[in-house]
């Protein structure tokens, strides 16, 4: 099947996506925020108490946790990690309108789902291509949860991030296909 | 006897942490590169392109191979005519696992390399990717060998041991690999390479399975019984399709490699050790 490729800029809204396909290639660029296992963990306790320090509505997560920057340098490497390990604080942040989420591997059924009610989207990046892949972001600061170090809540910029759509609005999951 | 110096010491596994987070070993790189060459499908040859690029990145110096830099196990081979010589420290003589330490916290810290290792219950982050795990062995001579091993946790999260019966043979062995290697999917950054160990005791089926990921890669056993399980190992796990990404394709796994270990009249362990496509090792020898 012959797959499109598609530019897309941050915030990302649901008209937006909804052309999108699972198997589409797409370059990000715009304001992204990184969080991973633990900084998920205090997101969903900080929106239990009404204090997000990030916005969420329409936003895109990138679950990575870089290396640290060397001097004069943006950030260090920066691909993604398991998306699934997140599959358990997801949901909370999809109803309040997370729109899309970077990382690797399989969704859970209960998040493809919720993708789909939701109108959400679900992007793979290439895991294991960390140095690639930070080639793509132009700044990085951290805006949340400085105690967590590598887990924190970075606010990046990014440039033309090259991504793969996995689950898409419809909850057509790419990885159903991948085996044939 | 012959002394070696615990600076030398320190230095050196300082020296490979940097290395083995920066440089894939060139016939990871090679198999890479021959992994494209047998794909067909567009997205695999373009996951293995940017994985190849992604490795000529990190080679210049700046960006590591991978974000998590892992947990770092060392495997040490003392010769048994080695004395180590530890200068005081803080006014405390340290012993050679001090020296080890302190050369991974020097290394991660001059590597700008991610400090990934928290206290297992309350996931505070020791900050500076200490403690790694050790392995020694005690052999003849006066050398001493020391093999650094960046393990990442998206390949090790999905590893697993299973005392399987003696009834299970080598039919269960197979079994148990390919259902772990499924169930792993995209999670572990295929193209994996697959580390198994059969035989020992619990503990001893797992270490061989993490000996056999650091044989140079695609080098075959040298016993044709284990060859030749690793050879169907190898074709029916690339069968399952999972592909570069786990976005489908021919090459799931660059290599199969199998250890065995004596075991008892009653027992099969079998461990199997998976690893990313980034396979970071580096050794050096004092």
């Amino acid at each position: 099947m012959q797959k499109s490729s598609y530019e897309l800029r941050t915030p990302l809204t649901i008209e937006e996506i909804k052309r999108l396909r699972a198997g589409d290639r797409v370059r990000i660029s715009g304001t992204i925020y990184t969080a991973r296992d633990a900084s998920h963990k205090r997101l969903l306790a900080s929106l239990r108490k009404r204090s997000l320090p990030i916005p969420i509505k329409d936003q895109v997560l990138y679950y990575t946790g870089p290396t640290p920057a060397r001097p004069g340098r943006v950030i260090g490497s920066c691909g993604p990690t398991t998306s699934s390990r997140m599959d358990p604080y997801t949901i909370p942040l999809l109803k309040r309108g997370l729109r899309g989420m970077i990382g690797k591997g399989e969704r859970s059924q209960g998040i493809i789902e919720a993708i789909k009610r939701y109108k959400a989207i679900y992007f793979v990046a290439t895991g294991g291509a960390g140095a690639l892949l930070a080639q793509s972001i132009k700044e990085a600061e951290v805006v949340a949860y400085p105690d967590l170090g590598p887990e924190a809540i970075y606010r990046l910029e990014v440039e033309d991030f090259p991504a793969i759509v996995a689950v898409d609005s419809l909850g057509r999951n790419l990885f159903e296909r991948g085996n044939q | 006897m012959r002394r070696i110096e615990r600076n030398r010491i320190r230095d050196l596994v300082a020296q490979l942490c940097i290395q083995a987070n920066y440089q894939l070993p060139e016939e990871v790189t090679q198999a890479l590169k021959k992994a494209k060459r047998r794909e067909s499908s567009r997205v695999a040859r373009e996951v293995l392109d940017q994985l190849i690029e992604n490795a000529q990145i990190a080679r210049e110096g700046i960006y590591p191979l991978c974000q998590d830099t892992g947990i770092v196990e060392i495997f040490l081979e003392i010769g048994e005519d080695v004395k180590f010589k530890m200068q005081k420290a803080k006014g405390k003589i340290q012993s050679l696992e001090e020296a080890i330490q302190e050369g991974v916290r020097k290394g991660y810290r001059k590597g700008y390399l991610r400090k990934s290792i928290v206290n297992p219950l309350d996931r505070k982050n020791t900050k500076d990717n200490t403690p790694a795990i050790t392995h020694t062995r005690i052999v003849k001579g006066n050398g001493l060998k020391i093999t650094v091993f960046i393990k990442g946790f998206g390949s090790e999260n999905v590893s697993a041991t299973k005392m399987l019966l003696p009834s299970n043979g080598k039919e269960g062995i197979v079994d148990f690999v390919l259902r772990k290697v499924q169930e792993a999917g995209a999670s572990p950054c295929p193209p994996i390479v697959v580390g198994v160990g059969i035989g020992g005791t619990l503990e001893k089926s797992s270490l061989l399975a993490k000996e056999a990921l650091l044989r140079p890669l695609g080098r075959p056993h040298p016993k044709k019984e284990i060859r030749d399980l690793e050879r169907e190992l190898l074709k029916k796990i690339n069968g399952l399709g999972i592909g570069p990404s786990g976005l489908g394709g021919r090459i799931t796994s660059l290599a199969v490699h199998v250890e065995t270990f004596p075991t008892h009249i009653a027992g099969l362990p079998v461990a199997v050790n998976i690893n990313c496509c980034a396979l970071r090792y580096a050794t050096g020898i004092v």
